[in-house]
């Protein structure tokens, strides 16, 4: 068993090692800087969120329904969730994103990782958003009250 | 290695064990080496190599023993021999670094010592791997003094201040240690990688130069410096000492400063 071996020095450079497309604009900059400037913003927003659902007051016994009700009646706490929930999605997603990018060896292995990645992402970023905002601990279908207990009757 | 001939008796008496007097003490050790013929099978093997050597040899030294005295087939890059030209970098018990500085006396030499090529580099033949992606990256940063001023009659003056701030890029030997510690660069050899970030760091930070902004904008690029994990492979591999995951850090700063 024989292989022909090319001659050195003849300048070629094996195809997998040729970059192309260079990708001209700042995205990697800016999500380097992204990841940085959320994971600041998120220590401060999560370690808030355990300390007054945990700690505060009555502490882990307090949590139920009610509780997050009573939360999200109050406009702070939709913002403080709702960007808590933004940052902590788009810092996780980039941060899985370049793991695919770092692990996965074959282009079509990373596209379809990728895929799911951002369809995920997606639906629980809508999803989350739209539950903070309409969020109704109350609500009352064909002018019936749903059981609940929570509720003035 | 038995010595024959008999050295010319020395002028002055020294006393055994002083000044080089003393025997230099041997001990066997077992080499293990990464074995790649592409003429003879697709396969890497291992194969071993049980050598009596003295605490003064280093692990070239044991790689020559094999090659001159067992296996002339045995294939690996070395020149100087002396860790200046960078071509001896090879993948030993698992870490990078130069043949030619590594003494097996500071290696655990009750286990077997493994020798590998470096990896992530596509292997032509036993430790011996082919450079050219290595050698584009370096290529594409522009590793040259590019000055748009006018030509002086004489040098071109720097102060030491300046100089010092660029100084500990100046001593790569572009022997790949680095770029080949890079897990990142181990996935799929996109990465441009640190050597070509650290000689491109060299003149970004270098005040004769005019072409820093050129080279930041290619090292801004997906495959440039954000790739970087900080695992400090790099730093650890480097046979030189560099400083390379604080030069890459560096770099970063700098596009970040320009930019923003």
């Amino acid at each position: 068993m024989s292989a022909t071996i090319e001659s050195p020095r003849s300048g070629r450079i094996a195809p997998q090692y040729r970059r192309t497309g260079g990708s001209r604009g700042n995205f990697e900059m800016i999500a380097w800087l992204f990841m940085r400037l959320s994971g600041v913003v998120l220590v401060v927003l999560i370690f808030g969120h355990l300390f007054v659902n945990l700690l505060v007051g009555e502490g882990i016994h307090a949590i139920d329904f009610g509780f997050v009700a009573g939360k999200w009646a109050d406009p702070f706490w939709q913002f403080w969730d709702l960007t808590m929930l933004w940052l902590a999605m788009l810092h996780g997603t980039n941060g899985v994103r370049t793991i695919i990018n770092d692990y996965a060896e074959k282009d079509s292995t990373r596209r379809w990782l990728k895929t799911v990645l951002y369809s995920a992402t997606v639906v629980i970023i809508v999803l989350g958003t739209l539950v903070i905002f309409t969020f109704n601990p109350c609500p009352v279908v064909d002018g019936v009250p749903l059981p609940g207990g929570f509720c003035p009757a | 290695m038995t010595a024959e001939t008999a050295e010319p008796a020395s002028k002055i008496e020294l006393p055994a064990g002083v000044g080089g007097g003393g025997e230099i003490p041997t001990f066997d050790v077992h080499l293990r080496v990464r074995r790649y013929n592409p003429e003879v099978s697709e396969e890497a093997t291992w194969d071993d190599f049980h050598l009596t050597m003295y605490g003064t040899d280093r692990v070239l030294d044991a790689l020559h023993k094999v090659k001159w005295e067992t296996d002339g087939s045995l294939s690996f890059r070395r020149s100087c021999a002396h860790g200046v030209c960078g071509s001896d970098a090879m993948r030993i018990n698992g870490r990078n670094r130069l043949a030619c500085k590594t003494l097996l006396k500071d290696l655990d030499t009750s286990k077997p010592i493994t020798v590998e090529p470096i990896k992530g580099l596509p292997v032509e033949k036993d430790l011996i791997v082919d450079m050219e992606p290595f050698f584009q990256s370096y290529r594409e940063v522009m590793p040259f003094l590019i000055n748009k001023g006018h030509e002086p009659t004489k040098e071109r003056l720097q102060s030491a201040e300046d100089r010092e701030r660029f100084d500990d890029t100046t001593k790569c030997i572009l022997c790949a240690a680095c770029t080949s510690s890079c897990p990142v660069f181990w996935t799929d050899g996109q990465y441009f990688g640190p050597a070509a970030i650290v000689n491109a760091h060299r003149f970004i930070f270098d005040s004769r130069d005019d072409a820093g902004d050129m080279r930041l904008e290619i090292l801004n690029d997906k495959e440039g410096v954000w790739r970087c994990r900080t695992t400090f492979n790099c730093s650890e591999a480097c046979p030189r000492g560099i400083q390379v995951t604080q030069a890459i850090q560096e770099v970063k700063q700098a596009i970040l400063s320009r930019k923003i």
